[in-house]
């Protein structure tokens, strides 16, 4: 007992050292790299880049919210008999299509762009909204609707008011699922057309240019953790403490 | 056989087995009883060092179980526990085999003994041997788990509430089968319960246990008749001397050698007889002295010829091996005050009185 | 119908692209589960250390693939590997840890504390209790990380192409930079199947691997 905690005590101790010492060593590299001019070079660049590419996300994320929803609603519905769970499961199918084979389609359907980029990024939003919307709906307990029609409820007030709220959590899981493949891809949209700071990595990597890459690649990857940790905390306070197993 | 000596275990400040010491001979079973929290698990459990002991010895057929490493030790005791445990990813055979292959024993032999054992639990071989853990019911599942501890044929069980999960029908025909499986084994057995009943049920002896202390340790019998103290009392219950009836055989309670009379009794003679015995009535046997019939006083009075021509059915006969408690129960469910015991063979052996029950209950208290 | 000509006549190509793509993801979720496995089995030791990595692991996996072959391209630079299969195989071994780990994690968190019990009690050591009981009933779940780790590898893979690792989405990327629409689908309609082959595959590996006793259905 005593020993394995000694242990724990000292790996723990161990892994903090090797993560400050990580740390350091980044830095190091950061510096000599060159990277930190190329940031302070490329600046005009990265913050217009920054702006285009949050655009990407917001837009595609939205409008993935706002039709994957009512999609997911739809197709719980237990009146469309088998049709439901054969969509549901060439929806889930959908999810193994790699990304960059979705904006590759999208590209051969409309063409180099934003509107292409911005339909890509969407459908790939939509599926685990779709997936997370059937499969939240699906855990309301029956008794619920039960008690919620014996009371007089209609179809859309059990809906609003009984589904909807019991789903939530499920359904924000798959949003901020759907938002990390998003802000992931958002950096390919710039073979399409789409802008975005993919534009300076892609560069970067053409010319062999480290800074150039970096200045692309860094800001690519803080935004994606930063979305997700702004994903995860709303998850935490939007959803309500009674269907919330986080709180 | 085992034997524990001053054994404690402290957690951190906390004592949980507070200077213990007592030996449990060979091929009896033992059983742990107390409120939860009471330390009689943490009792067995250091038995075979699932929980190591702070102090104290513990010592199986003579051997501190400190000498041999924590893994051959368990291997060398069977082990049953409440929740079960099977192996789900198993099949039944592989599960019940699972020690005879932890010591690489002949696998063809072990398998053979699993269907051994599988029939000696009245489940069939051919339909079980193979399924997994999930198809069986739980009365099922736990009939493996105890023959899986048996299969490596341990000198030693310890079962931790093996039978408190299931449902109380289930539970006495597993208990039944237990204790007939361990009348063939004689494992030597150290039972963990809170069952009051359950405890008497499958005792040889009692420890009972309260706040990490052994407070008594005896016989089922001794311990519903002298409970030490008034926890004790409490514990096993108000109705004590009725659990006691389950313990008492008819045997022990009758009036042996009763008097009788033949068909060819003269009617004059038997009425003598009952006279002399101040009875209201008498059996009448046959030639080689099984139970036929009653012949009552006062049918008898005036009455001419041999008590072959006025006797009657026997109302309730009891078996001499059955338990006072069935035997209660007959009285009452009959509306009699006067049971006739007999053999297995039907030989008339004694009668059984509400009042020599009584008595014998009593009796106890007032030598005591 | 011209993608279609396109993808026969270059049906050996296409088929060299594939056995490159399979062979980089075949190798990543091998270095992957060698590694996954025993860490996910070492952090159920600590739930603190559990926190810590399955975190870290989360955080890897948010950053968007490209951004981190970027980012490893000047590491491996000085060693002469800045691109090509080396970074591809690094990053994408980095992105399956996290549903190896965290399943793993899991699985064997999930089970029973009676079981454990019982295998101790009936004197199983660590490692006998490790491979007889844990692992074998941690495996539908395991593979479930690692089929998500495969889906997910492949698609990295596709990506991997701008770095010079070659694979199927050397189509894609041709066919975006030559706008040619045949070489385009072609690509992504390969990677795709590719990607859908390897889950119904690895579907089929998770129930024949999966003791009977544990399927949900009989």
């Amino acid at each position: 007992m005593m020993k394995g905690a000694h242990l724990a005590n000292f790996s723990m101790q161990a892994l903090r050292l090797a993560g400050y010492a990580l740390i350091f060593l980044a830095g190091v590299w950061f510096h000599s790299s060159g990277a930190l001019e190329a940031m302070g070079a490329y600046g005009e660049d990265i913050r217009y880049l920054t702006v285009q590419h949050l655009q990407l996300t917001a837009i595609s994320g939205a409008l993935a919210i706002v039709i994957g929803i009512p999609i997911g609603v739809l197709l719980a519905r237990r009146s469309l008999g088998v049709l439901g769970p054969v969509v549901a499961q060439v929806v889930n199918l959908g999810t193994t299509i790699p990304t960059l084979a979705i904006l590759a389609l999208a590209m051969t359907v409309m063409g180099l762009g934003t509107p292409p980029a911005i339909f890509g990024l969407t459908v790939l939003t939509l599926l685990p909204i779709v997936l997370n919307t059937i499969a939240g709906i699906k855990s309301v307990p029956p008794a619920l609707i039960d008690a919620a029609r014996g009371m007089g409820m209609t179809a859309w007030q059990i809906l609003w008011k009984v589904e909807l709220p019991y789903a939530l959590f499920v359904i924000f899981a798959g949003i901020r699922t759907a938002l990390a493949i998003n802000i992931g891809t958002v950096p390919l949209a710039f073979l399409i057309g789409g802008g975005g700071l993919g534009e300076l990595i892609f560069t970067g990597i053409d010319l062999m240019e480290p800074g150039l890459l970096l200045a692309g690649a860094i800001p690519t990857a803080a935004l994606a953790v930063a979305v997700d940790l702004i994903g995860a905390q709303a998850q935490y306070w939007l959803v309500p403490k009674g269907i919330n197993p986080l709180r | 056989m085992i034997r524990l000596e001053n054994v404690t275990k402290t957690f951190d400040s906390y004592m949980a087995v507070d200077n213990v010491s007592f030996e449990v001979p060979e091929g009896e079973i033992c059983v742990l009883l107390g409120p939860s929290g009471c330390g009689k698990t943490t009792t067995m459990r250091m038995i075979n060092r699932l929980t190591e002991l702070s102090s104290g010895r513990i010592l199986i057929g003579g051997r501190d179980i400190m000498e041999v490493g924590a893994t051959e030790l368990r291997r060398g005791i069977g082990y049953v526990i409440q929740q079960i445990g099977l192996f789900p990813n198993k099949t039944i055979e592989d599960n019940i085999c699972t020690v005879p292959d932890l010591l690489g024993m002949d696998r063809k032999a072990s398998r053979k003994r699993a269907h051994e054992l599988l029939e000696m639990v009245a489940l069939d071989p051919a339909v079980f041997a193979k399924r997994y853990p999930k198809q069986l019911s739980g009365g099922q599942q736990q009939r493996v788990g105890v023959i899986r501890a048996l299969a490596a044929d341990p000198p030693v069980l310890l079962m931790d509430e093996p039978f408190g999960a299931i449902d109380p029908i289930n539970r006495a025909v597993i208990q039944d089968e237990f204790l007939k499986l361990q009348s063939a084994l004689k494992k030597t057995v150290i039972f963990v319960s809170h069952d009051i009943d359950e405890a008497v049920k499958m005792a040889s002896r009692i420890a009972i246990f309260k706040s990490g202390k052994l407070v008594q340790y005896d016989t089922p019998d001794n311990i519903l008749a002298h409970p030490v103290d008034d926890f004790v009392a409490d514990f096993v219950g108000g109705d004590r001397t009725l659990k006691r009836l389950q313990l008492v055989k008819v045997a022990d309670a009758m009036q042996a050698d009763p008097p009788r009379v033949l068909a060819e009794t003269p009617v004059a003679e038997a009425l003598a007889l009952m006279q002399k015995h101040d009875h209201q009535s008498v059996v009448m046997t046959g030639p080689r002295g099984r139970a036929r019939g009653l012949v009552r006083r006062a049918q008898l009075q005036g009455a001419q010829g041999m008590v072959g021509d006025h006797y009657e059915r026997i109302p309730c006969t009891i078996q001499v091996d059955d338990t006072l408690r069935n035997a209660v129960s007959m009285m009452f469910s009959n509306d009699q005050t006067w049971l006739a015991c007999v053999d297995q063979d039907g030989f008339y052996r004694g009668y059984l009185t509400q009042r020599g029950i009584t008595h014998l209950l009593g009796a106890t208290y007032r030598d005591a | 119908m011209e993608t279609l000509r396109f993808a026969l006549e270059n049906l050996p190509q296409i088929m060299d692209r594939t056995v490159e793509h399979v062979s980089l993801v075949g190798a990543a979720i091998l270095i992957a589960i060698a590694t996954g496995v025993p860490i996910g089995i070492a952090i159920t030791q600590n739930a603190t250390i559990a926190k810590r990595v399955l975190y870290v692991a989360a955080i890897i996996m948010t950053i968007p693939s490209i951004a981190f072959f970027g980012i490893l391209i000047p590491i491996l630079s000085p060693f002469g590997h800045g691109i090509g299969y080396l970074p591809a195989l690094i990053a994408l071994v980095f992105y399956s840890q996290l549903p190896i780990i965290r399943n793993t994690y899991t699985a064997i968190m999930n089970i029973d504390p009676a079981l454990r019990d019982a295998a101790r009690g009936m004197g199983m050591t660590a490692l006998q209790r490790l491979w007889q009981v844990e692992i074998p009933m941690a495996m539908p779940v395991i593979l479930n990380g690692v089929r998500n780790a495969v889906v997910l590898t492949i698609a990295i893979a596709a990506i991997a192409t701008y770095i010079g690792a070659g694979g199927l989405g050397t189509f894609i990327s041709r066919g975006i930079s030559q706008t040619d629409s045949r070489q385009l689908i072609t690509g992504a309609v390969a990677v795709s199947l590719l990607a859908i082959a390897a889950d119904l595959f690895l579907l089929l590996l998770q129930r024949l691997l999966t003791s009977p006793g544990l399927r949900t259905r009989n």
